[in-house]
């Protein structure tokens, strides 16, 4: 049964240090408000995993959370690169960082794998490209039934999986609607999961094409309004393009990172 | 679609209306003769399967000017949105909002993508090889890379599911290279027939779109041919702009230059771009 608890906590009891923790959210409901709250209680030597790793990954790595990357997309979707994350990647900064790369499918297909109790999904693909072999989490695999050979890839089961959607219930049952990503799957398949919530309802609103998690497959839940800003939540803010455009410039610089940091996600140490 | 193809042997690309623009009355930039000629290239109706960036500026263009009924399926899961400004991201609200449906991220691509309902992906790529291999990973060795790119995204099985691949880049011997210093997204691998020896079941990349002209597989060889291009633009500049011995057609054509018409609604789409709201 979920517990309904207060962000800080919920990360306090659910995120240790080591921890492969996945932040999933694709564009849409990306939980930075527990990223945040994971860099101010100064988590260290997490395996982070997300498609796109985003800001918010930036932002982990850039702070020193990070021992190893697992992703599929290390962009700032639309604007360029991801800075803090190249920093580490070309000079160890501020730490040397492991990755496992993949593609969407790929990584999609771990969590899908995860999620249904196998070791393993297939899926066509892969073949032919460089990432076969930088990868050791996926093999070729011959069809017992054609003889198609075919791409397995292992199953991801992270400790903890981290998501925000727009509302729970009093009880914990979870909905959120509009894109909605790889975020069931990767509740699913993880050993415990942590959801932000735009809001609290005494019962969820039907809405087209939702995703409904029962209260009793969630850990815990946290009431986080505005909790995926500079990303967004449909239906209750926009994406804050300027933001994503203006990170650029920020996060280019080792010292204008640490300021913006210290000013906008450390500072708010004294204020919670 | 087939009508369509280059095939090495050139066959003119004109847009839609088979209209021609009087080029002094329109100038018109490197980027949007290339978003322009990408766009005639997509037929209505098509599913196709975009980017952000150029391929989904092109794809937008075309859904505006003469494909209304075309599919455009980003990555975030949005089958048939029709956004009335250009996203910024693959998942801006608008792309959802105006979608037919918004199916989960292990459903696009194993659903749709793997499952054969995509017609045309496009894709772009920091580096690209004779045979339209394609590099968005790293420059450098992969272990101690000079620039770490953002990586596969979607790519690799747009390049392996999709019917066929255009390809959108800006064409500079930095990114028309003699070697993928990663191979990302496979086109014709290491040439004709190599994408059945993989098992690998779309048509793979048919037209390569630059800010120089377009380039097409040879039928037999499956290496890239000049067969057009932009006005204004030299054999020899195509030539010093690619890494390898690029080969050209006898036949090579002149694209044609865009239309008043296409240059407005092209340039009223990207004053929009990442607008909220």
């Amino acid at each position: 049964m979920t517990e309904i608890i207060p962000l800080k906590d919920a990360v306090r009891l659910l995120i240790h240090d080591g921890d492969c923790v996945a932040l999933e959210g694709f564009t849409h409901l990306i939980p930075f408000a527990a990223g945040h709250e994971v860099i101010r209680q100064g988590r260290r030597n997490l395996t982070l995993v997300r498609l796109t790793p985003d800001i918010i990954f930036d932002q982990m790595i850039g702070m020193g959370c990070a021992r190893e990357l697992i992703f599929s997309w290390g962009g700032n979707p639309g604007v360029g690169s991801l800075h803090r994350l190249r920093d580490a990647v070309e000079n160890a900064w501020p730490n040397p960082i492991l990755l496992d790369e993949h593609s969407h499918a790929g990584l999609a297909n771990r969590y899908v794998a995860g999620a249904s109790g196998l070791p393993f999904a297939v899926l066509r693909g892969y073949t032919g490209t460089g990432l076969s072999s930088v990868s050791p989490q996926l093999a070729p695999i011959v069809c017992p039934f054609t003889g198609e050979v075919l791409t397995a890839v292992r199953a991801l089961n992270p400790d903890v999986s981290v998501i925000h959607a727009q509302q729970a219930d009093r009880n914990g049952n979870v909905q959120m609607w509009g894109i909605t990503g790889v975020q069931k799957e990767a509740v699913l398949s993880a050993t415990r999961s942590l959801v932000t919530v735009e809001q609290l309802v005494d019962s969820l609103d039907p809405h087209p094409g939702a995703v409904v998690l029962p209260s009793w497959a969630i850990t815990a839940v946290s009431l986080v309004p505005g909790g995926s800003y500079p990303s967004y939540a449909m239906g209750f803010s926009e994406r804050d393009n300027a933001f994503y455009r203006a990170w650029d410039a920020i996060s280019r610089d080792r010292a204008s990172f640490a300021r913006w940091m210290d000013d906008n996600v450390l500072g708010h140490l004294s204020r919670t | 679609m087939d009508g369509r193809q280059c095939a090495g042997t050139s066959q003119p690309h004109m847009n839609n209306s088979g209209e021609r623009a009087d080029p002094r009355s329109c100038e018109f930039s490197t980027d949007e003769i290339m978003t322009v000629a990408a766009a005639r290239q997509l037929p209505d109706g098509a599913t196709c399967f975009v980017g952000i960036g150029l391929p989904s500026t092109a794809a937008n263009l075309a859904r505006l000017l003469h494909a209304p009924q075309i599919v455009l399926v980003y990555e975030s899961g949005t089958i048939g949105a029709k956004p009335s400004h250009l996203p910024l991201s693959i998942g801006d609200g608008e792309l959802a909002q105006t979608a037919d449906s918004v199916v989960s991220v292990p459903e696009i691509f194993n659903y749709w993508l793997q499952g054969g309902h995509i017609d045309i992906g496009m894709l772009g790529a920091a580096q690209i090889d004779r045979f339209a291999n394609l590099n968005s990973t790293v420059i450098g060795p992969y272990d101690a890379p000079r620039v770490r790119l953002p990586g596969a995204g979607g790519a690799p099985e747009i390049a392996t599911s999709c019917g066929e691949v255009i390809i959108v880049m800006r064409q500079s011997i930095r990114t028309f290279v003699r070697d993928l210093d990663f191979v990302t997204s496979v086109g014709h691998g290491i040439g004709w027939g190599d994408r059945q020896r993989l098992g690998l079941p779309g048509k793979g990349p048919t037209l390569v779109v630059t800010d120089l002209g377009l380039l097409c597989p040879d039928p037999q060889s499956s290496e890239l041919v000049l067969t057009h291009l932009h006005p204004g633009v030299t054999r020899d500049q195509v030539t010093r702009a690619t890494a390898w011995p690029l080969r050209i057609s006898d036949e090579v054509q002149i694209t044609p230059a865009p239309t008043t018409d296409e240059l407005r609604v092209l340039r009223g789409l990207r004053s929009t771009e990442g607008v909220d709201g």
